[in-house]
C-alpha cells in the first residue's frame, strides 16, 4: 500500500498541470470571491435633484456624499432629466427633494424625499435604498435633538450578528471550502482512477494479487492529504487576508472537514466506476457535483427563496449541510451539540457512497 | 513447477459480436505457445479470460488445478500479464515503474533480479528516464520486466510486438526464448504471421474460431496444394487475371509477388500459368514454386472455412 501512495505522490508531483489545479485553483478562487465578486457596495454613482436647495437638503446631500457609499454623478435640474440620466447607465440612484423642504419640515412637521433606483440589479437597489434611508433618518434624528425637541418615533435598531460589517467574504469562504474540497477530492480521485483504466495499467493492477480495497485506499490517501493541505491554506488565507474569524474549535472544524473529504472521495470513486474516460469523469464531477453544489447548497443563493422542488433537491446536496456546519463553527463559534444532525447526514451519505463504490468496484474488468 | 492450461468449450459473446466460439485447447508446461490471428480474432478476449479479468459465457478454464472463476486469487499470484496497451506509468521513471510492480506483488527487484536480468540490462542505461520518453521497443521490454518481476509461472503477453520495430521484435523474441528456459509457460498473441515460426506450437485464430492448432512445422506440412509466386512487369492487373485462372484455388498479393495456390496433384501448373499469362499479353513472367509460410497456411485455412 505504501508503494501505491508513493507512486501516486510521485505521479501528482511530476504532472505540473495536476499540481496547478490542486493548489492554484483554491488560491485563485478565494482571491476572486474575496476581492472581485462581492456584494458589498462602495462608490455607487448617484444624481441629486434638489427642488428646494435649502440648508437642510444641502446638509443631507453632504451627509450622503461623505459616506463612502455614494459618489455624486451630477445635479439634475428637472424631473425630465431623471429618465435620460438612468438611461446613460452610469447612475444607480436619484435622490429627489421636494420644493420648500426645510420650510415644510418646520411648518408641517414632515417633508418628502423621493428615492428612484435602478432595480435592474434588485440586490444592489435594495441595499442602496436602505443605506440612503438610514443616512437621512440619522440626520433628521440628530437635527431634531439639536433643536431641543424630543422626536417621537419608533427607532428600529438592527444588529447584524456574526458579521457586523456584512462582509460577503464571510459568506463565500465556507462555500469555497466546500466547493474546493468537493472538487479536488471527487474530481481528482475519479480522474486518477479512470486514468489507470484508460492507460491499461488497471488491467495490470487487477491481475496482481493485491486487493481492490487496497488499490482504492492507496489511490485515495494522497488526495486526502493534499485536500487537507488545501483546506489549511484556505483557512489561513481567509483569516489573514480577509479577516475571517474562526470563532469555534479548530479541531472540530478540521474533523468535520475530514468527514466531508471522505464523503467526496467516495463520491469520486463512485464516479470513476461509472465512467470510462477521463473526460467523462471530469464532466460528471463538474456538472454532477460542482454546479449543483454552487447553485443549490446555499453558497450563493439562499435556499429559503427557492421553489419547493429545488429546496428538496438541495437537501441531497452534501455541500448544503457542510456549509451549515462550517458557518456554525467559524462564525457562530458553537459546538457540535448544535449541528449533530447535519454531521449525521454527512456521515450517512459517506456510508452510502462508500458502500456503493465498493460494490461497484469490481475485481474484474468491466465490459 | 510451470503450469498446464486446460480450456474447454469456451464461449464469449459481447453485445454486438461473438468474440469466442467454442474454443478448446490444452497448453503443456513450459511451452511457448502462440496465438496468431488478425485484429478481432478474439486473442485479447481469450487472454483476459485466462487471466481472470473477464468472465466467459460458458466453458471452463483450468490453470493447473485452479478454475479461473473460483480460484482467481491463486491464479493472479502466479500470472505475469502484459496487456496489449502499454501498462506503464508514463510519468514514472523506468526504475520507479519496476519498483512499483515489485512492491505490488510483495517482492523486491533484488530478489528476482536474475530472472529479469537479461531484459533489464538492455533498458538499464535509461533507468532514470520517464517511461513515456522511451521508444516502443524499450517500453515493451520494461513492461516485460514488470510482468516478470514477481517470478510468475505463467506469462501472458498480449501482442507484445505490435508497433515495435523489426530489430526490437527480434530481440524481444530472443528474450522470450530465454525466459522459457527458466521454467515459465508463455502465451503470446501476435498479428504477425512471421513470428509464429518462433513458437513451440501455435493456434491460428480467426473470428473467434481456431483454424488450426499445431507446431509451426506441422502447419506448413499440412498445407494442401502447390504454391507459386508469380511476378510480371505489369503487376497492376495481374491479380484480377490470376483470380480468373481456372486451375487455382486461391490467388492473393504477397509482398511484391502474387501467390497462387493450385490443387495438389495437378501437373505442369507452372507451365500452364506461364502460358495463360503470355496469352493475356504479359511479359517478363516469372513463376516459381515455393514453400508456404505460416501466412500462406493461414490464408488457405481462412479460405476453406469461408468456403464451407
Amino acid at each position: 500500500m505504501w508503494a501505491f501512495i508513493k507512486k501516486e505522490f510521485l505521479y501528482i508531483f511530476r504532472d505540473y498541470r495536476t499540481m496547478l489545479i490542486l493548489f492554484g485553483m483554491p488560491l485563485a478562487q478565494i482571491m476572486l470571491f474575496g476581492f472581485a465578486i462581492t456584494n458589498d457596495i462602495n462608490n455607487a454613482h448617484i444624481a441629486i435633484l434638489d427642488h428646494s436647495k435649502d440648508v437642510v437638503t444641502r446638509e443631507i446631500t453632504r451627509k450622503l456624499l461623505s459616506s463612502h457609499y455614494f459618489i455624486l454623478d451630477s445635479y439634475l435640474k428637472s424631473d425630465k432629466q431623471i429618465k435620460p440620466a438612468f438611461r446613460k447607465g452610469e447612475i444607480k440612484e436619484v435622490v429627489v427633494f421636494e420644493k420648500d423642504f426645510a420650510k415644510k419640515m418646520t411648518t408641517e412637521g414632515k417633508a418628502h424625499v423621493q428615492l428612484i433606483l435602478d432595480a435592474s440589479n434588485p440586490n444592489t437597489a435594495n441595499i442602496l435604498n436602505s443605506y440612503t434611508k438610514g443616512i437621512i433618518d440619522t440626520y433628521l434624528f440628530h437635527n431634531l435633538l439639536e433643536e431641543g425637541k424630543i422626536p417621537i418615533r419608533v427607532d428600529v435598531q438592527s444588529t447584524m450578528l456574526y458579521n457586523q460589517q456584512l462582509k460577503s467574504v464571510f459568506m463565500f469562504v465556507p462555500g469555497i471550502i466546500t466547493v474546493i474540497l468537493m472538487l479536488v477530492s471527487a474530481m481528482m480521485t475519479s480522474i486518477t482512477i479512470v486514468r489507470e483504466k484508460e492507460l491499461g495499467t488497471m488491467e495490470a493492477l487487477l491481475v496482481s494479487p493485491i486487493k481492490p480495497g487496497i488499490i482504492i485506499i492507496g489511490k485515495v490517501i494522497p488526495y486526502v492529504v493534499l485536500s487537507f493541505i488545501n483546506l489549511i491554506i484556505i483557512l489561513l488565507l481567509s483569516q489573514f487576508v480577509f479577516g475571517m474569524p474562526i470563532r469555534g474549535s479548530v479541531p472540530l472544524l478540521l474533523g468535520e472537514s475530514l468527514l466531508f473529504l471522505i464523503m467526496s472521495l467516495s463520491l469520486g470513486i463512485l464516479i470513476s466506476t461509472v465512467s470510462k474516460t477521463q473526460q467523462q469523469a471530469m464532466m460528471l464531477s463538474m456538472f454532477g457535483l460542482l454546479l449543483p453544489t454552487i447553485l443549490l447548497s446555499g453558497f450563493i443563493f439562499p435556499i429559503e427563496n427557492m421553489p419547493v422542488v429545488l429546496q428538496i433537491l438541495s437537501d441531497i446536496m452534501p455541500g448544503k449541510w457542510f456549509i451549515i456546519i462550517i458557518k456554525n463553527i467559524m462564525l457562530k463559534g458553537i459546538g457540535i451539540t448544535y449541528f449533530w444532525k447535519e454531521t449525521l447526514i454527512i456521515l450517512g451519505m459517506t456510508v452510502v457512497f462508500v458502500g456503493m463504490s465498493i460494490k461497484r468496484f469490481s475485481v474484474r474488468l468491466e465490459e | 513447477m510451470s503450469v498446464t492450461i486446460n480450456i474447454k468449450n469456451l464461449v464469449k459473446t459481447f453485445e454486438k459480436a461473438e468474440a469466442l466460439k467454442d474454443i478448446s485447447l490444452n497448453i503443456q508446461p513450459n511451452e511457448l505457445f502462440g496465438f496468431i490471428g488478425p485484429d478481432g480474432a478474439g486473442k485479447t478476449t481469450l487472454f483476459r479470460i485466462l487471466t481472470s479479468l473477464i468472465l466467459a459465457d460458458s466453458g471452463t478454464v483450468h490453470i493447473n488445478q485452479w478454475d479461473v472463476v473460483n480460484n482467481y486469487k491463486e491464479i493472479r499470484k502466479i500470472t505475469g500479464y502484459m496487456p496489449g496497451r502499454f501498462s506503464l506509468y508514463m510519468d514514472l521513471t523506468v526504475q520507479e515503474n519496476l519498483e512499483f510492480y515489485a512492491k505490488l506483488f510483495g517482492t523486491t527487484i533484488k530478489e528476482n533480479y536474475d530472472l529479469i536480468k537479461d531484459v533489464y540490462e538492455q533498458i538499464a542505461p535509461f533507468k532514470n528516464r520517464r517511461a513515456g520518453a522511451l521508444s516502443g521497443g524499450m517500453k515493451q521490454k520494461l513492461a516485460l520486466s514488470c510482468a516478470l518481476i514477481h517470478k510468475p509461472r505463467l506469462l501472458v503477453l498480449d501482442e507484445p510486438t505490435t508497433g515495435v520495430d523489426a530489430v526490437s521484435r527480434k530481440e524481444f523474441w530472443e528474450l522470450l526464448k530465454k525466459m522459457q528456459k527458466k521454467d515459465i509457460t508463455i502465451l503470446v498473441s501476435t498479428p504477425y504471421m512471421d513470428e509464429a515460426a518462433l513458437c513451440d506450437r501455435v493456434a491460428l485464430m480467426q473470428s473467434g474460431k481456431l483454424l488450426s492448432l499445431n507446431t509451426p512445422q506441422h502447419i506448413i506440412d499440412d498445407f494442401e496444394g502447390n504454391l507459386f509466386a508469380v511476378k510480371t512487369e505489369n503487376m497492376y492487373t495481374l491479380l484480377n487475371n490470376l483470380a480468373a485462372f481456372e486451375k487455382k484455388t486461391q490467388a492473393y498479393r504477397f509482398g511484391e509477388n502474387i501467390h497462387l495456390v493450385s490443387h495438389a496433384g495437378t501437373q505442369k501448373t507452372k507451365e500452364n500459368i506461364t502460358a495463360y499469362l503470355s496469352g493475356k499479353g504479359y511479359r517478363e513472367i516469372t513463376v516459381k514454386q515455393i514453400k508456404p509460410v505460416i501466412e500462406d497456411c493461414f490464408l488457405a485455412l481462412m479460405n476453406n472455412t469461408n468456403a464451407s
